[in-house]
């Protein structure tokens, strides 16, 4: 029988009652803990045998269910599939256990996820389809097909990238993450007939997938590898193909990349804030283009660099486009 | 030692906004001992947003940089996280799906070039710490850097997605990255502890969403000036812009004077290596660098 190892770990756990207390504050148990332990066991322990006040969700203990998500030492995590002793090893043996968010506790590590599921439901994430209440034959979905949906049918509504996204942190209309993750799973679906109008919620400014800040936060920290970042590209690139995209400087900012590397191989960067902004919206960066240009910050137009063997780049942006604007 | 030698892709920056990267990326290489052969044929990486608007052409275009790095036999180097990226995610892609490298290499030979995957894509933050080694850079450094306080601010595209990163970062933990921790001691500087040292800096918003780039880059520098640094240091160019140029668009979003002196990488490396302020450049930068 393999011989049970153990270490000693100090935890720091959130505590905050919405109905008591004023401030929150963190609670200390030093404990031994053994390698097949995962978090759910130590919040467990701390219950039965030291505050049986403390609060947090656990339900399928097998990694499904999503309602044991968290943060340790601001990782988001789930508690039930994450072993201590991994924990320890990159962040050392002080473990904070701390809700996952913050800003919306309703007592311990349990939030109120109420923005979450509002976001979620905004982008119809089910199949609309019209089917027949009586149908001849099976609507079936090929293999090749099916691998369109990438991993998106993994998600388990945790929340542990929208709660980790730094986007939406700041700007609290952004649709986030794992709600565009579920955009993408239906839209990408051949039996679904709602996918243009997912594609006008994820398009428009501020909510949609364009005030993404490409951090990457959401692929690292989810924990059943739905790899959202890549989810939004596709989003990006769906709304360019169904023709949908506005005219606006998000739209612009992609698009002029094309265009400076047709012209320079090299981006343009005046040029692309320019384009981006237009003639009125550039104005706005003046100032910070005159603290540039004094530091030599600022290739003239003239001056602009290009890559050696420009008419190669030319040719393949001509040959390999896929798109138009 | 064997003299190392890599492909040096600039990206755009370093030809553009931030000459000081380029020059002092050259300025350190010399000093060391490092040969770099610049890409010149190379374009731009897209940065993510082409990607956004033709995932397939910016597959071609960087397949095609990686190409004219292989045609050298080279390991490419990037000194920009997002040009690391972009680079490393098309050629993982490439490398990992046969149909798609076949579908790319079609288009490649209409130039007369082929996409093996036979070149390595790192950065050069992690070609200095895994080739050249940390005890090797320490025992050449002229002019410690001891008496500052520097805070490291990592760059989301050198770190994330570790599953993709790791390939060529040494393993780096993203949650807890210490290459440019280790950097800064081996330089001989004090590095400092601060939450936002692995976030964003908020540049890929900043046109679209300035509110939210704004405040990222204000939360940045505020969490830096709160750990007591004297100056932050950073391997992104892009990054660079941000903290560097745009701090009053930052304090004015934060409600909240924030400014430090930022230095690329490199520079902080030629100041311990005893390089003067310009050869690497420090007469670029918007915020000034007033303790050399």
């Amino acid at each position: 029988m393999e011989s049970i190892k153990s270490q000693q770990v100090t935890f720091k756990v959130f505590r905050f009652n919405e109905e008591t207390d004023y401030l929150p504050y963190y609670n200390t148990y030093v404990l031994d803990v053994t390698h097949e332990e995962v978090v759910l066991d130590i919040l467990n322990r701390i219950k039965w045998d030291h505050d049986g006040s403390l609060s947090y969700r656990r339900s399928c203990r097998h990694g499904i269910c999503g309602v044991c998500s968290i943060k340790v030492n601001g990782k988001g995590i789930l508690a039930c599939k994450s072993r201590l002793f991994d924990l320890v090893e990159v962040f050392g043996n002080e473990i904070i256990i701390e809700p996952l968010s913050t800003k919306r506790v309703v007592k311990d590590l349990i939030i109120d996820k109420k923005d979450f599921w509002d976001k979620h439901a905004s982008v119809k994430p089910y199949l609309v389809s019209e089917i027949e209440e009586h149908p001849a034959s099976e609507h079936l979905v090929s293999p090749h097909d099916a691998e369109k949906l990438l991993e998106a049918d993994y998600c388990i509504q945790c929340g542990a990238c929208h709660y980790s996204c730094p986007a939406l942190a700041i700007n609290e209309e952004f649709i986030g993450p794992a709600a565009f993750a579920a955009a993408y799973r239906f839209s990408a679906d051949v039996r679904d007939e709602a996918s243009l109008q997912r594609l006008h919620t994820v398009n428009e400014e501020a909510q949609g997938v364009w005030d993404c800040v490409k951090c990457m936060e959401c692929a690292e920290v989810c924990p059943k590898d739905v790899n959202p970042i890549e989810k939004i590209t596709k989003l990006h690139n769906m709304v360019f193909e169904a023709g949908i995209a506005k005219n606006n400087v998000a739209t612009r900012h992609a698009v002029g990349f094309a265009h400076s590397i047709q012209k320079h191989g090299l981006l343009d960067e005046g040029e692309l804030v320019r384009y981006s902004e237009g003639n009125i919206g550039v104005m706005k960066h003046i100032p910070e283009a005159i603290a540039m240009f004094a530091k030599g910050k600022i290739v003239m137009p003239w001056n602009m660099p290009k890559s050696k063997n420009l008419d190669e780049v030319k040719k393949l942006i001509k040959s390999s486009s896929t798109v138009k604007f | 030692m064997e003299k190392l030698k890599y492909a040096l892709y600039t990206g755009c920056t370093a030809r553009e906004s931030t000459p000081e990267l380029l020059k002092s990326t050259l300025a350190i290489a010399d000093k060391l001992g490092i040969e770099l052969i610049l890409l010149d044929e190379a374009s731009c990486c897209g940065a993510s947003h082409l990607q956004d608007y033709d995932d397939f052409l910016s597959l071609v275009l960087n397949a095609r940089n990686i190409c004219y790095a292989e045609k050298l036999g080279l390991t490419m180097v990037t000194i920009c996280n997002t040009c690391q990226l972009n680079t490393a995610m098309t050629k993982h892609r490439l490398d990992t799906n046969p149909e798609l490298k076949a579908k790319v290499n079609v288009k490649l030979a209409e130039v007369g070039l082929e996409y093996k995957g036979s070149s390595e894509v790192t950065h050069f933050l992690y070609a200095l710490i895994q080739d050249f080694g940390l005890k090797n850079l320490a025992a050449k450094v002229e002019v410690p850097l001891s008496q500052f306080n520097i805070a490291p601010f990592y760059g989301c595209h050198n770190i994330r997605p570790s599953e993709l990163q790791n390939l060529s970062n040494g393993g780096e933990n993203p949650y807890t990255p210490t290459s440019l921790d280790d950097l800064i001691i081996a330089c001989g500087g004090v590095n400092v502890h601060y939450e936002e040292k692995n976030k964003c800096c908020g540049f890929h918003a900043e046109l679209q969403s300035p509110r939210t780039a704004a405040i990222l880059t204000g939360n940045a520098i505020a969490g830096a000036m709160d750990a007591n640094a004297d100056w932050m240091v950073t391997p992104c160019p892009l990054c660079h812009l941000k903290l560097d140029v745009q701090n009053h668009g930052a304090s004015k979003a934060l409600g909240r004077d924030v400014k430090l002196p930022v230095l690329h990488m490199p520079q902080m490396v030629g100041l311990a290596l005893g390089c003067t302020p310009a050869e690497l450049g420090l007469n670029h930068h918007v915020t000034k660098v007033d303790f050399v």
